[in-house]
């Protein structure tokens, strides 16, 4: 088929440059220059979808990002899929391919038709709201069924080939809308020296004017687009952003805008070689200075079956046949309330089609325009709107007549014309969806018949944004806006000045108000009047929400889907409260509107994520010792951003080990011999001032005063509220120097919590701290063989006398300064060698080379886990939880009752909550099966004949099967625990069977502690 | 996101560079083991929530580390001052209504507080409390 519907000449499109593209599978011809729109209309598409809800057809209604039915699935290929793409915003390139979203299984005979068509009710009106209400478990049949024949689109299954930019910006201003008024603000802040940005949807700039009749400075429009776009593009200040969208205006003029780079060539970024441009690009815009120059939306009018293909906003019509040289049919029928709409039926006419009639609202239309029709022998038909459309899917006819307005009702005889297309216009929206996501509420004028942009800090609105519509009106208004944000922005903006182009006047007459047209039948039996057409929502939907009680408009929205989703509400949302407010006997403003949220128009998900996927995903930290790890085969794990070893397999016997076989031959090794863990990423932090020790006092539990330099205590944390929040070892290095290891995932959140402290409670105290988490490596030396081991490469005497458990000594270790601290986080003899980062790797290896004869074991923090739990050893965040107090984990002995000063998390311990015997506290579980584990977080109850719900008593923490013990054990909390010591509990699992466990201490192995002192 | 000044380093900065501690000027009670339970408990857990000027302290979490405190408008989420620790605030509560009525403006007052909330502490309206840590 070809382009029926293109015109002979006219237009922006380049007719020398045929372009090939699929819809639906089948092959079309279009330009350069045409949207898929523009291109899927010339070729004589009506059908571009079916509905949401009613599977209705529906063809373009639009021109722009306001398009409800023309949203299409994009791509080529399964990795470029791309959903939620409106045919009007996408510039045709060759070889685009496009399918429906929502034809299931297809666009012509839908399956779901017939569903529709056989049960009405299927989906009512509140169909969400009663189903969320509805027991949860139908909601998933629902959800099911309305996915698969919703048109929600689809993402690709295969990776994205495309890569994607970020960028911060900063300006003085940032034009958003680059039409008559965005032009002027622009050139006028740029011409005063403002750092300007100017952004735009489309794929040229100029908005309103690309196709307007108007004359500026007694030339085409264009031509004075084309000399502004000049001027700022030669300018060193001026950022031009054609393609961009600003999607969301959020806190402080933060304005996040959507370039999209290359999606107008291809559906995917093209390559050189192993290089790819970069698809879209998210500008961060930090403006001193928004003006918001968005324009306005023509808002349709609401009759009956106004959504049979044919039936197209009046601008669309204009723009269709002026910009793209398309006439989207052969006789229409124009329904207006206000002069500029006439414009579609000149157009029309201008482009050699029939203008059946120009159906008024308005009882004696006056204008330029309005003349100019008369002129034509455009019959004009007054006091009358169209109350119905004909036909199934194409328009064939307009039902029209007489209508009172006021009073809601047709008022004379219905005449059917007979035409293919109805364009309507209902008057103008301005865009205000921007300002609406600072959480300003818009405010209603009854002069221009909409919302305008509340007051926003740093927001100038222009032109039809604010409801200015007369272009030399608007022009002025941008340059006042302009002229006013560089003064806002701090500079000075009278220094230079342009001329103001000269506009030819036009009169316009006054338009009048007009929402939903009556019909003859009341709403609820009329055929459907849509509001929202993306939504499928209709003018009975909202006198039925008000009907059942809902008058807020958030609960209209709720009640029947309105404004939901992408659309955001752009064609319907002023019809929709209209309806409501007379339904509910209120003006419009006093029902109020909905709030519009980002984004304004679809992003893609890699357009969010830029570059912050793969391995940019997130930081990944690496030990000094990282690379050996790698190098000998080691399993990672992620400990926040730390990457650990895991476990080493070894292969035995040409067969890698698993984790159970790798822990079991690490556990092994450590209780028997000597085992080694790269422990470098323990928080670690440099105290030291004259208050040191006292500051100590304070934020730790337990006692700090007597701890002589060379000695190391284990201690905790509290937050004020009593509950356990780090935990670790301090060594006093000094008398006014001490060094702090937290837990590797609360190091940054502990450090903060010092200076909390000391920066907003006692300032008075002497005291600094230093991370020096990365400075130092930590290599643990564990095992009976430790000393032996260690001896060989260390001047520090290692005697058992001099050098005692929980102690700490300088000297050199393979040659290089060191700190060796004589703690022990497994139950053996211990040692903690601290080296410089940098000679960690030389440590290292010397341990290793020394420590072949005593068969020195790598092992990583999966062993380390169970070595400690043995011990009863608690791990902070997996045995706690932010409920936990350090007596509930029988830890009194770390607790100082009796220090000086009431220590963070004192007070608390004595609260009636915390004092409650029945509190779940922390005991050791010993399966009765001596091969059963666990599972960690399983429930813990005292009857496991109680039926369901079962008092749940506590939960297992930390659950692991001993090599040494030769039996699974748990850690876990259990109420009132301490006191139940030999009590047996059950823990009823998923599958039905119930595991039977004794209570006893935490402490599984070597309970006096004899192993690390030896 | 916030565009926030932070005082000590003297720029705006993203609100990346920060964390948020809560409401400002919670100072915690001399003598604890003289507080009651309910008195400690609502030092602990309860918070204003004012609809209107709200000073929050923050910290500088990637930046200088400093804290500092942020009188914010919790409806425009307008900020309105940033000062540092130990300095009161020139904004309040209490100075923007007085401002409005001077200018005509009928703000709401009042707003949404928790149970238990105190209302906005009559030290931070003392000009004599200037360099008191409050
Ligand atoms: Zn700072």
């Amino acid at each position: 088929m070809s382009q029926v519907n293109r015109l002979s000449q006219g237009g922006r499109i380049d007719r020398s440059r045929q372009l090939h593209f699929t819809f639906n599978g089948k092959p079309y011809v279009g330009y350069a220059g045409d949207t898929l729109a523009s291109a899927l209309l010339a070729n004589g598409i009506d059908i571009v979808n079916r509905s949401f809800k009613y599977s209705r057809p529906r063809g373009i209604v639009a021109a722009g990002a306001e398009e409800p039915n023309a949203i299409v699935q994009l791509g080529s290929s399964e990795a470029t899929q791309v959903p939620n793409v409106r045919a009007t915003q996408q510039a045709l390139y060759e070889g685009l391919t496009a399918r429906s979203t929502n034809g299931w299984p297809n666009v012509q005979r839908d399956l779901m038709g017939m569903v529709g068509k056989l049960s009405g009710t299927f989906m009512p009106p509140g169909f969400y709201y009663k189903t969320f209400m509805a027991p949860a478990s139908l909601w998933m049949t629902y959800e099911k069924y309305i996915r698969k024949s919703a048109g929600l689109g689809r993402s690709p299954t295969e990776p994205d080939p495309d890569s994607y930019d970020h960028i911060n910006q900063h300006c003085d201003v940032l034009v958003i809308g680059a039409g008559p008024a965005g032009l002027a603000a622009a050139v006028t802040a740029a011409r005063n020296g403002a750092r300007v940005i100017l952004c735009d949807e489309q794929e040229e700039m100029g908005g309103s004017l690309l196709d307007s009749r108007e004359l500026i400075d007694d030339s085409p429009a264009v031509q004075w687009v084309d000399r502004v776009i000049d001027e700022l593009a030669a300018m060193d200040n001026v950022t031009l952003l054609p393609r961009t969208t600003a999607n969301g205006y959020h806190d402080h003029n933060f304005v996040t805008l959507h370039e999209r780079c290359t999606e107008h060539l291809a559906d995917s970024a093209p390559a050189s070689g192993s290089r790819r441009q970069a698809r879209s690009r998210m500008h961060r815009v930090r403006a001193s200075q928004v003006v918001l120059a968005t324009g306005a939306h023509e808002r349709p009018l609401v009759y009956a079956n106004n959504d049979v293909p044919g039936n197209l906003l009046a601008g669309a019509v204009s723009t269709y046949i002026r910009r793209y040289g398309v006439a989207p049919g052969q006789k229409l029928v124009l329904s207006a309330t206000n002069d500029h709409a006439y414009r579609a039926a000149l157009d029309w006419r201008e482009a050699g089609r029939e203008v059946v009639a120009i159906v008024d609202a308005r009882a004696n239309p006056q204008g330029d325009l309005v003349a100019k029709a008369r002129t034509l022998g455009i019959p004009i038909i007054t006091e009358s709107a169209v109350i119905e459309a004909k036909g199934a899917e194409r328009v064939s006819g307009a039902r029209v007549a007489k209508i009172d307005a006021t009073r809601f009702t047709v008022a004379g005889e219905v005449e059917e014309l007979a035409c293919d297309t109805i364009a309507s216009s209902g008057g103008y929206s301005p865009v205000i969806h921007l300002s609406s996501h600072t959480g300003t509420r818009p405010t209603w004028r009854d002069d221009i018949l909409g919302f305008v942009p509340g007051e926003v800090k740093g927001l100038t609105s222009v032109g039809g944004a604010r409801g200015v519509y007369p272009l030399d009106d608007v022009i002025r208004d941008g340059i006042d806006g302009g002229r006013q944000a560089t003064q806002a922005a701090g500079l000075d903006a009278n220094a230079v000045t342009g001329l103001v182009p000269q506009v030819s006047a036009r009169e316009d007459g006054a338009a009048c108000a007009l929402y939903q047209v009556p019909h003859l039948k009341p709403s609820m039996r009329a055929p459907k009047q849509f509001v929202d057409l993306q939504n499928d929502v209709t003018a009975a939907g909202i006198e039925l929400a008000t009907r059942e009680g809902f008058e807020s408009i958030e609960h209209v929205k709720r009640y029947t889907a309105m404004g939901f989703g992408t659309d955001q509400g752009k064609l319907g949302n002023i019809n929709g409260m209209a309806i409501a407010a007379r339904c509910l006997h209120r003006s419009i403003p006093e029902v109020g509107t909905t709030v519009f949220r980002p984004n304004y128009t679809p992003v893609t998900f890699g357009a969010i994520v830029g570059r912050h996927c793969r391995d940019l995903f997130d930081p990944e930290r690496y030990t000094a010792l990282h690379q050996w790890h790698v190098e000998q085969g080691a399993e990672f794990e992620d400990v926040g951003q730390w990457k650990r070893p895991w476990y080493f397999p070894r292969t035995v016997n040409g067969k890698k080990e698993t984790l159970h076989e790798a822990v079991a031959r690490e556990c092994l090794a450590v209780r028997e011999r000597v085992g080694i863990l790269d422990a470098s990423t323990l928080g670690k932090i440099d105290i030291q001032g004259a208050d040191a020790r006292e500051f100590l006092g304070r934020v730790y539990t337990n006692k700090w005063a007597k701890l002589a330099p060379g000695r190391v205590r284990y201690g905790l944390m509290c937050k004020d509220d009593g509950m356990l929040m780090d935990d670790g070892t301090t060594s006093c290095l000094g008398e006014n120097h001490f060094l702090m290891t937290t837990t590797t995932g609360g190091a940054a959140g502990v450090m903060e919590w010092l200076e909390l402290w000391h920066q907003t409670e006692w300032p008075e105290l002497d005291v600094y701290f230093t991370s020096v988490t990365d400075h130092w490596a930590t290599m643990t030396v564990t095992g009976p063989d430790a000393r032996k081991l260690l001896a060989e490469l260390t001047d520090i005497d290692l005697d058992k006398e001099q050098f005692k458990f929980m102690d700490w000594r300088e000297g050199t270790v393979a040659g290089v300064p060191a700190r060796v601290f004589r703690i022990s986080f497994t139950g053996e003899l211990a040692y903690e060698i601290n080296v410089q980062a940098n000679y960690a790797m030389h440590v290292w290896t010397a341990l290793f080379k020394h420590g072949e004869k005593y068969d020195l074991t790598p092992y990583g923090t999966e062993t380390m886990h169970v070595l400690r739990a043995e011990k009863g050893l608690i791990i902070v965040g997996q045995d706690t939880d932010g409920s936990v107090t350090p007596e509930d984990l029988g830890m009194q002995w770390a607790i100082g009752y009796d220090k000086p000063y009431s220590w963070i998390g004192k007070r608390a311990l004595s609260r009636s909550d915390t004092r409650r015997t029945d509190r779940k506290q922390f005991v050791g579980l010993k399966p009765k099966d001596p091969k059963v584990v666990l599972e960690e977080g399983a429930q813990i109850v005292f009857d496991p004949n109680q039926s369901i719900p079962m008092s749940m008593v506590g939960h297992v923490t930390s659950s692991y099967y001993s090599p040494t013990l030769g039996h699974g054990f748990a850690l876990a909390v259990v109420k009132g625990g301490h006191e139940r010591m030999g009590e047996t509990v059950y823990l009823p699992m998923v599958d039905g069977k119930v595991h039977e466990a004794e209570i006893v201490s935490p402490v599984f192995l070597d309970p006096k502690g004899e192993r690390q002192n030896v | 996101m916030f565009h926030i000044y932070c005082p000590y380093c003297e720029e705006h900065r993203e609100e990346e560079e920060f964390h948020p501690k809560g409401q400002a000027h919670i100072q915690r009670p001399a003598d604890p083991e003289a507080c009651s339970d309910e008195a400690w408990g609502d030092y602990l857990f309860f918070r204003d929530n004012p609809r209107g000027v709200h000073h929050e302290l923050w910290v500088h979490a990637v930046g200088c580390r400093k804290f500092f405190n942020i009188t914010r408008h919790t409806v425009s989420y307008e900020i309105l001052e940033t000062y540092k620790m130990g300095e009161a605030p020139t904004v309040t509560a209490k100075s923007v209504s007085e401002k409005d009525k001077q200018a005509g403006v009928q703000a709401a007052t009042g707003g949404w507080q928790t149970v238990g909330a105190r209302p906005e502490s009559e030290a931070l309206n003392d000009a004599s409390n200037q360099g008191a840590r409050v």
